[in-house]
């Protein structure tokens, strides 16, 4: 059916849903439509309703088309949803194929000369003249695609019911001060609502309603999170070659780094950040400055891992710090560049040839990826050894509400490094050796004067004193106390969290997964099935995952893999439980929905 | 600290020569990359070197087992095969104060890790970075590396058919400060620009022409083995060889010299004349090109042009060592976070 002014009132008959919600934008990328769908969310998001973002976007700078998801949640949910209440089709050449795929009942909000009314009857349609009411509201044509965007949110705002002031403070925040541009956007936003005013009639199918859900709270990505808490950890060296989805977490330090790391008398800086030739180097500038004392990051996404695999070997048994950022993407080889998955967890648990295995830590949420990312760089250095901080497109990209972040008081952790004095005090040093009997061993910096502590660090056979050997036993030594330091790791790493209902049926799950998650339980508890849920935070696993996986009938692994990836660590590390664990996968590259999970989990149920 | 007899020349900083030695060698006798080791730790003795302050690097390679061999007292970094440049970018970038050595192969720096030469040379990383030449892998028993001269032969009988890559003119070109070549048996030369490079700040790269006497005759090789026990000895305990099976050569600037090498190869080596002008990058590109094609290598600091700032100060570092920035220099403070979260709500 199609809206007019002569049914003044649209009725979906159903309840009308309150702050609860999806709405999918579909423009053309590089348009300008990222900032007019943020100014959406923000609006929302200050009206007090809690809301996420997700925009599924091409691997191409301008011209293929884009998809954004805003989900307002009066639960709380932030995961993608599977269903779409409203639609917003601006892009021409997918609005035939949006339409078909849209959810029966929706809104959809559209371009006037397209048409698209007549292609279903259970859709109720919201033609929009663009081009007239861009044409009226600004003079410059070349500013006119841009401003388009604008008058989509406020005919969503008219629809929807959202405040125009909030709108308009969301622009003035968007466009940070730009004062021509931001009057210029709220011009367009309020020439789409006037006109929806009198145009458009009112709906009863979703709304948006005050509430006071968002206060206090920010509004971020997961690499800004990232930045943040490398920028805190007083990370000095950086080595980085650029990769989506992973650039705007060095991108955004560097932005940081110009503010807040300068030497406020001299102007200099105090971290080094290099884009280097490639991953491998960025690999070797990382390790080299770890073990010569400094804090040292990386930002990559898979492809990346691949190339730096011969040098994180070497970082491993040469016992460097290093933290190595990954920002998963869906593989293999360029695969979807610009859509999420958790696809590297074999890899980087394990990353390089030979014996390796390796610290990972996995933040769910946005405060996890500052403090994690802030507690990396102490496992690094307490454990010699390359750190890999684990996130995805899907946390690292997308705009997440988030409590602000807690500052971190607890001091750095440089772990076992000893000075001038007490080398002079020690009478038989040895890089190696394992004094403390946890694995760890003291390690020396470079250029430390007084004649002690110089030792050669080789990738080839070693013993306790850092000398050339191929002796069996001291080979074997060497990778047998590494392995306990992995062991000892356990006591170090984030332990899981529970969000536990009551159940011995068990769910296991990690990263981006976990609203998703969160959700699928409530549903699945309201249909009666009542489960546990244990977010892992890290890998080696930890005493309270031994636990859980002893203790539970059946666990569900739920990841964002095709191989189960996470299940068969889980089966190699508890082979005495390895039936337990079922396989919950989301692959397809979009983020991962309560639906698919819920639906898996009964199908196991109902075998 | 020094364990030499009290007899024992000292430098400027009371070290004896000594005081810079490495492990034993434990590479072929007769190798030339053990005159390189004992030429880098005559010109470090020579020219004063904070041995605590050095750090060495190498990649994988028969050459790259060298910074063992020299300077004990110094750190060392033996990383991957090619990779060099980048663990010597990381480290001299978080300590500044080194004073970087590192040790490469020509199969290391001009195949597996070309694009990590290039890379170090045109951000002018400080490193006196020598490539010990031999235009072969030497440690996987033979092969011809990119440095090959095209028509060479193996001791196979298989023919390099590829022209070389020579790295002098591929540092000039990428704006490298300061290019030198010498050769292994022409220990005054390599000495003084050696002790050349330790004053120079930014890349230095030296290319050592280094025969590799293994792979270009077994025969010779093991013959020599016997040679080297009966002459080592007076060195002994500088814990290297210092023992070339190529007789050392003083090369008058001018002039040619024609050096037979253990396979019964003669290599032509020609020193820069005495009016040869460093500092112009046309001239030395000029004269390279000129003495390959006559079949020659020409040595001596080929270019020196000290005018590209070094990365630290690319990077308007802070003058203090990264590594020993305190806590409080690097960690914004709680107001900060504060702000920050500010602008995020
Ligand atoms: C990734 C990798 N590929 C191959 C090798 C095997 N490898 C070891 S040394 C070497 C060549 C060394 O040649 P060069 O740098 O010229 O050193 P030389 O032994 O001649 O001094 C090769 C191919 C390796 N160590 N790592
Ligand atoms: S194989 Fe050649 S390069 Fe290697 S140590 Fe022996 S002589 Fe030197
Ligand atoms: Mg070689």
């Amino acid at each position: 059916m199609t809206a007019t002014l002569a049914s003044p009132s649209v009725s979906g008959g159903a309840k009308t849903r309150i702050n609860d919600f999806s709405i999918q934008v579909a423009t053309v990328n590089g348009s300008g439509s990222q900032t007019a769908n943020t100014v959406l969310l923000r609006a929302i998001f200050q009206m007090g309703v809690f809301v996420s973002g997700k925009n599924l976007f091409p691997s191409n700078i301008a011209g293929l088309p884009t998809w954004f998801t805003i989900r307002a949640s009066a639960k709380g949910y932030v995961a993608r949803k599977a269903t779409n209440e409203m639609l917003i089709l601006m892009n021409p050449e997918t609005a035939k194929e949006d339409i078909a795929k849209a959810d029966a009942g929706a809104l959809v909000i559209y371009d006037e000369p397209l048409q698209l009314d007549k292609l279903r009857t259970d859709l109720t349609y919201f033609p929009v003249p663009f081009q007239k009411l861009v044409t009226a509201s600004c003079p410059e044509p070349k500013l006119h695609k841009l401003v388009k965007n604008m008058i989509y949110v406020g005919v969503a705002a008219r629809i929807l019911g959202v405040d125009m002031e909030e709108a308009k403070k969301a622009i003035a925040k968007q466009l940070k001060g730009k004062a021509k541009a931001v009057e210029l956007n709220q011009t367009a936003a309020m020439a789409g609502y006037d006109w929806a005013m009198e145009n458009l009639p009112d709906q009863d199918h979703i709304k948006v309603v005050r509430d006071n859900k968002t206060q206090g709270l920010i509004i971020v990505d997961g690499n800004e999170a990232c930045a943040l808490g490398a920028l805190f950890a007083g990370v000095t060296v950086v080595g980085w070659y650029p990769i989506t989805p992973a650039s705007s977490l060095v991108e955004t330090f560097i932005e940081y780094a110009e503010e807040y790391r300068k030497d406020p008398k001299t102007g200099k800086s105090n971290v080094a950040i290099v884009q280097m030739e490639d991953e491998l180097a960025s690999a070797g500038v990382v390790f080299a400055a770890g073990w010569a004392g400094a804090r040292s990051m990386t930002s990559t996404a898979g492809p990346g891992i691949s190339l730096m695999s011969e040098f994180i070997g070497l970082g491993y048994y040469t016992e460097c710090p290093g933290v190595f950022f990954n920002v998963q993407r869906t593989g293999p080889s360029t695969g979807l560049p610009t859509r999420t998955q958790q696809a590297d967890i074999e890899m980087c648990a394990k990353a390089s040839h030979g014996d390796t295995l390796h610290i990972n830590l996995y933040p769910g949420n946005m405060e996890e990826c500052f403090q994690f990312s802030y507690d990396a760089f102490d496992l690094a250095e307490r454990f010699q050894t390359p750190i890999f901080v684990m996130t995805d497109l899907d946390l690292g990209m997308q705009n997440w509400a988030s409590k602000p972040f807690a500052y971190p008081d607890k001091p750095y952790d440089r772990g076992k490094v000893l000075d001038q004095q007490q080398l002079a005090e020690i009478q038989d040093w040895g890089r190696y050796k394992d004094v403390d009997g946890d694995g760890i061993c003291y390690r020396s910096l470079p250029g430390t004067p007084g004649g002690k502590g110089a030792y050669f660090t080789r990738g080839s056979g070693h013993n306790d004193y850092a000398l050339y050997s191929e002796k069996p036993e001291d080979y074997v030594a060497v990778v047998d106390r590494l392995r306990k330091k992995y062991e000892t790791a356990k006591s170090y790493v984030p332990a899981p969290v529970f969000r536990n209902l009551g159940s011995d049926k068990g769910i296991l799950a990690f990263g981006s997964s976990d609203p998703a998650v969160v959700e699928a339980q409530d549903i699945l508890a309201e249909k009666g099935l009542k489960t546990d849920y244990l977010r892992l935070r890290a890998l080696p696993f930890t005493a309270e995952v031994d636990a859980y996986v002893k203790a539970k009938q059946v666990v569900y692994v739920v990841e964002q893999n095709r191989d189960g990836q996470m299940t068969n660590l889980l089966r190699e590390f508890y082979p005495e439980h390895a039936t337990k664990f079922k396989n919950v996968l989301h692959y397809d590259g979009l983020a991962i929905d309560a639906k698919c999970i819920v639906d898996q989990i009964n199908a196991f149920e109902q075998k | 600290m020094s364990t030499a007899t009290p007899s024992a020349p000292t430098n400027k900083l009371g070290m004896t020569k000594q005081d810079y030695v490495g492990s034993k060698s434990t590479l072929c006798a007769g190798c030339g990359h053990d005159s390189i080791t004992g030429q880098i730790i005559n010109a470090a003795f020579e020219s004063s070197i904070e041995g605590h302050r050095v750090a060495k690097y190498s990649g994988i390679g028969c050459s790259s087992k060298t910074p063992a061999y020299f300077l004990n007292q110094g750190w060392g970094f033996n990383s991957v095969h090619g990779r060099m440049p980048a663990i010597a970018t990381g480290a001299s970038l978080a300590n500044r104060s080194l004073i970087n050595i590192g040790v490469s192969g020509d199969g290391d720096s001009m195949s597996i890790g070309t694009g990590q030469f290039v890379h170090a040379v045109r951000r002018n990383v400080p490193m006196i970075y020598i490539i010990e030449d031999n235009g072969v892998y030497g440690l996987t028993k033979g092969q011809f590396s990119a440095t090959a001269d095209k028509g060479s032969h193996l001791k196979s009988g298989a023919v390099n058919n590829l022209p070389p890559i020579d790295p002098c003119t591929l540092a000039i070109e990428l704006g490298c400060g300061f290019v030198a070549r010498s050769f292994s048996g022409n220990p005054k030369q390599l000495n003084a620009i050696l002790k050349a490079a330790f004053a120079y700040d930014g890349t230095s790269v030296i290319d050592v022409i280094s025969p590799c006497v293994t792979f270009n005759n077994h025969d010779a090789s093991t013959r020599s083995y016997k040679h080297v026990k009966d002459h080592d000895f007076p060195l002994h305990d500088l814990g290297f060889i210092q023992y070339s099976e190529v007789e050392d050569v003083e090369i008058a600037a001018g002039e040619t010299e024609i050096v037979t090498f253990p396979d019964g190869s003669k290599v032509a080596i020609k020193a820069i004349h005495e009016g040869y002008d460093p500092t112009d990058r046309y001239t030395a590109m000029k004269a390279i090109h000129e003495s390959m094609q006559k079949g020659e290598f020409l040595t001596g600091l080929l270019y020196i042009n000290p005018q590209n700032a070094p990365l630290p100060e690319v990077l308007n570092l802070v003058d203090e060592p990264l590594v020993s920035l305190s806590e409080s220099a690097v960690k914004p403070s709680a107001e900060v976070l504060a702000a920050i979260m500010e602008t995020l709500k």
